[in-house]
């Protein structure tokens, strides 16, 4: 599809150091987070926004899809050239504009690093809350793309919350601003939001201007232990009714707990069933006060033990037991499903049992934890795949908890997009009538189909 | 499709390491070759899928192959962050001995296997012309008569280099050195940089040991460890070495086997069972017993209860250390803080990003010398922000690197040796 004579125009638009077509490099941007993987016919590293305009213009010429790419951190294939093409990488657009601190907004390219961006804000005494367990090597541009999630987003949203205007290279090549810096704004629709968890569908996105906080003063940081899930499930509602919003409630269900105990000896008492790691933030001395109301509202509800962090170093240790939990999945199977359903939080425990009746019917463990505080759950189906069968059983297991999510008025996916790893499942979530107005915006906004075709949506092909 | 190499089966013993990789990204964040190139097959993810191709055969022992192999500082950073263990140091060097099989070494590791093979090379200097040479040729000072005559074509010729000993540590020394009875007996491993270029250093962990009271052995029979040799994929090299070195290092009863140059720790203690004893197992138990026994000057000194305080003459420095990778990776990072905290007259100003590598990855710096100083400016901006009279750690590659790195901005700050700081007050 993509001759030598295209690869030379590519190369004139961006220099001949930025196209690579070596197998090697083919093949190192055909893979995501997911285990799937692409070869693109040609990966190109441009350098501006007018150099993605050519070059989308230039595939739409002579047709050949373009699938952008940030650090490659994607959970569900977004960033991979499934059918071949070029993979466009947009990590050299990469500096922090400027940082605003009279009107606490800054403007930076999408290639930034999350963690470095957050770094460099803090600094001045603000703030940028959204948190992805990816955040030390995913891209802003990717976050804003995929509307990554994290722990703070109980308090202060996902990463669409913060977003207040983009620059974006549209599939046809015309480059526009969206959005902007002000707070308020009503003009037009909201192409902002639209491209906001868009997943590079949409366009292109070369500078995004977000909408930052002041640093809150201190932290606290609470390891509870409960003798049941609905007990930690019941200390999230009791929490949040009686009015205070945590930065962060995340939780883990015995089984995940029994993974981390089991590797790591953290010497969590065996009657413990489920974990919440509880955080405040603000103003020092609120936050004292409102780590003892959460104990005391907390202790009836079979709380077994309550640490509770003095400093950033005992803070770091109980963030352990939650950082822990990756590497400890592995013993328990080689192969994991991460799915990423949300249900309202109250229904976190309804959920749960469903999800344990999924379990034992096929006989596959599952293991979950994630952010109770927003009802965010990370199941992970963990299987052999070299075991016959056990991959099949997996995406069984896996249609059966989407649908379970569904029926408690939840969602399959919270953060991690659709890609191509959700799509034989969306027409679960979506009915026909909703599919075909997003798809009547895709092919607005891109009547070739050039940009990152054959995601989201199944092909009809 | 490309016919599948035969050379390759080498890399088949790092086959279920491969399985482990699940392509997360994580390492882009704690790789240093893709913070110097920004692309992803210098990170450790990239190398592990073009090693996972390459098994698979359809990705050939070709330039572009061994580009990217070469593209790594073994510097095990990507090792301790991974959620999933991969080794991907190991895999390098694997990958790197495949390449050199099919392709034949360089010109240049040929000339360092040579070289680091034959002692009495290395004595001749032939070690600062073949290694060192090309790792920091030229800015000896012309008026030394020290300045290498061996301009090898691959060398810059911007950097700056310490000069070669008078006299190799070890030539000064008699093999042991006896203490006081009942007080441990450790044998030390000096490595190369400090016989032949740094051996203040060697000097500064004889009086700290005698001062505890140690008997010092320095085995004659001892060789470079081979490291350099590893950096190209001539394993057949190391595990000459590696032989040399077990021979001589048993040869006296011992409590320790102690070194004072990380790099040298690394491979006594990390890569000689990881890769050695994989490939020889007949030398397996031998490698086994020899890293038991292996231990860091620092940590040994700490161990043995060494109080700074009690020696010190209180004269004010204040430093900033930096953690060499093979201290790092063997999780020997609070020992020397302590001890130097604990050193009278010293203040220890702590540098960003002290764990972060300085860029030099044994021959790494050869071929890559202008990532390599890439990834040294973060370093030397790190620490001439800390203020600090000098810089400290505990490899004599790391103080060659980071002199380097210093120079090259102009700035004077000194570089030495947790040992060297430790026995200042030793009158020695
Ligand atoms: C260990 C781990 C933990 C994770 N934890 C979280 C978590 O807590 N929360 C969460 O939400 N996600 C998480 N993720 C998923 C992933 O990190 C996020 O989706 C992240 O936002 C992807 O960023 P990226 O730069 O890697 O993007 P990529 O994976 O490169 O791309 C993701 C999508 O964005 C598109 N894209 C990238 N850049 C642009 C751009 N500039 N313009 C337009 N489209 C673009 C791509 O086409 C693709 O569809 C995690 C992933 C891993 C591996
Ligand atoms: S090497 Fe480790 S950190 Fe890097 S992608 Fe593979 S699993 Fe992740
Ligand atoms: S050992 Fe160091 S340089 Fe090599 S891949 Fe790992 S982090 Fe990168």
């Amino acid at each position: 599809m993509i001759d030598s004579r295209i690869i030379q125009e590519l190369k004139l638009i961006v220099g001949t150091d930025n196209v690579a077509t070596d197998r090697q490099d083919l093949l190192c941007y055909g893979y995501d987070a997911t285990q799937m993987e692409f070869l693109p016919d040609a990966v190109v590293h441009p350098g501006s926004p007018e150099e993605i305009a050519a070059i989308l213009k230039l595939a739409n010429a002579e047709r050949f899809p373009v699938f952008p790419r940030g650090a490659g951190s994607g959970f569900t294939g977004g960033a991979l050239p499934k059918g071949g093409g070029i993979v466009l990488v947009v990590t050299r657009l990469n500096r922090i504009l400027r940082i605003d601190t009279e009107n606490l907004v800054a403007e930076v390219e999408p290639g930034v690093v999350t963690e470095q961006f957050q770094q460099e804000v803090e600094k001045l005494g603000l703030f940028y809350p959204p948190d992805p367990a990816s955040l030390k090597f995913s891209t802003l541009g990717g976050n804003v793309a995929e509307n990554a999630g994290g722990p703070r987003c109980v308090k202060y949203g996902v990463t669409r919350d913060f977003v207040m205007g983009l620059e974006v290279v549209l599939p046809t090549g015309e480059i526009i601003r969206t959005g902007g810096e002000t707070y308020k704004g009503v003009v037009g629709y909201d192409l902002t939001r639209l491209l906001c968890g868009s997943e590079g569908t949409l366009g292109i996105i070369t500078k995004i201007i977000f909408k930052l906080l002041p640093l809150p003063e201190a932290k606290k940081t609470m390891l509870t232990i409960f003798d049941s899930i609905d007990g930690a499930a019941k200390a999230v509602s009791t929490i949040i009714g009686n009015k205070i919003i945590p930065t962060t409630l995340e939780f883990m269900d015995h089984a995940t707990l029994q993974c981390v105990e089991k590797r790591f000896n953290l010497g969590i008492p065996a009657e413990g069933r489920a974990v919440l790691l509880i955080e405040v933030d603000g103003d020092r001395d609120l936050i004292e006060k409102q780590a003892a109301r959460i104990q005391d509202l907390i202790r009836p509800l079979g709380l077994v033990e309550c640490k509770i962090a003095r400093d950033a170093a005992e803070s770091e240790a109980l963030w352990k037991v939650r950082r822990l939990v990756s590497p400890s999945l592995r013993d328990v199977n080689p192969d994991k499903f991460n799915e990423d359903i949300v249900v309202p939080r109250s229904k976190v425990p309804d959920v749960i049992r469903a999800i344990d009746r999924i379990r034992q019917k096929y006989d596959i463990p599952i293991v979950n934890f994630g952010h109770a505080g927003d009802g965010n759950i990370h199941v992970n189906v963990m299987v052999d795949k070299s075991v016959a069968g056990q991959e099949e059983k997996a995406h069984q297991a896996i249609g059966e908890i989407f649908q379970a999510a569904l029926d408690l008025n939840g969602t399959m996916s919270g953060e991690h997009g659709v890609g191509l790893a959700k799509q034989p499942y969306i027409h679960l979530e979506l009915k026909p009538a909703q599919v075909a107005a997003m798809q009547a915006v895709k092919k607005a906004l891109d009547p070739n189909d050039i940009l990152n075709p054959g995601k989201m949506f199944p092909r009809e092909d | 499709m490309i016919q599948k190499d035969s050379n390759v089966s080498a890399l088949q013993r790092v086959e279920n390491e491969l399985k482990k990789c699940v392509k997360c990204g994580a390492c882009r964040a704690h790789c240093p070759a893709f913070a110097a190139w920004q692309r992803e097959p210098a990170v450790a993810r990239g190398k592990v899928a073009v090693a996972q191709h390459i098994l698979k055969g359809d990705v050939g022992l070709d330039d572009q192959t061994y580009a990217i192999m070469s593209k790594c500082l073994l510097c095990g950073s990507c090792v301790e962050k991974c959620p999933n263990d991969v080794p991907t140091d190991e895999i390098v060097v694997t990958a790197r001995e495949v390449l050199a099989r099919r392709r034949g070494l360089t010109t240049f590791h040929k000339a360092v296997g040579q070289v680091i093979k034959n002692r009495r090379l290395m004595s001749f200097g032939a070690l600062a012309a073949a290694i060192l040479g090309p790792l920091f040729f030229r800015k000896v000072p012309q008026t030394s008569g020290l300045r290498l005559r061996f301009p090898l074509p691959f060398v810059g010729n911007r950097r700056h280099i310490p000069q070669i000993a008078r006299k190799p540590f070890m030539d000064r020394h008699p093999e042991v050195i006896q203490g006081e009875p009942g007080k441990p007996r450790v044998v030390f491993y000096v490595g190369c940089m400090t016989n032949f270029v740094y051996t203040e250093v060697g000097e500064a962990a004889l009086a700290l040991f005698r001062h505890l009271g140690c008997t010092v052995i320095i085995p004659k029979g001892q060789g470079c460890c081979g490291l350099p040799g590893m950096s190209g994929g001539d394993l057949d090299t190391v595990r000459g070495l590696a032989e040399q070195n077990l021979a001589a290092l048993e040869k006296y009863e011992a409590d320790y086997v102690m070194t004072a140059c990380a790099t040298c720790g690394g491979a006594l203690h990390k890569f000689y069972p990881a890769l050695i004893g994989k490939r020889h197992p007949e030398l397996a138990t031998r490698i086994r017993a020899i890293a038991d026994k292996t231990v860091d000057a620092a940590q040994l000194l700490q161990q043995l209860g060494l109080h700074p305080e009690e020696t010190g003459v209180g004269e004010r420095l204040k430093i900033t250390y930096h953690d060499p990778c093979h201290l790092r990776t063997r999780n020997i990072t609070r020992q020397p803080r302590e001890l130097l905290k604990g050193s009278p007259g010293v203040e220890l100003a702590e540098m960003e990003g002290a764990d972060k590598c300085c860029g030099l990855g044994g021959t790494f710096n050869v071929y890559h010398y202008d990532a390599s100083l890439k990834i040294n400016e973060g370093k030397s901006a790190a620490i001439e922000k800390t203020g600090a009279d000098a810089v400290v750690t505990g490899c004599p590659g790391c103080m060659m690197q980071l002199s380097d790195g210093l120079k090259q901005r102009g700035n004077r700050t000194r570089v030495m040796h947790t040992l060297e700081v430790l026995a200042r007050a030793l009158g020695k």
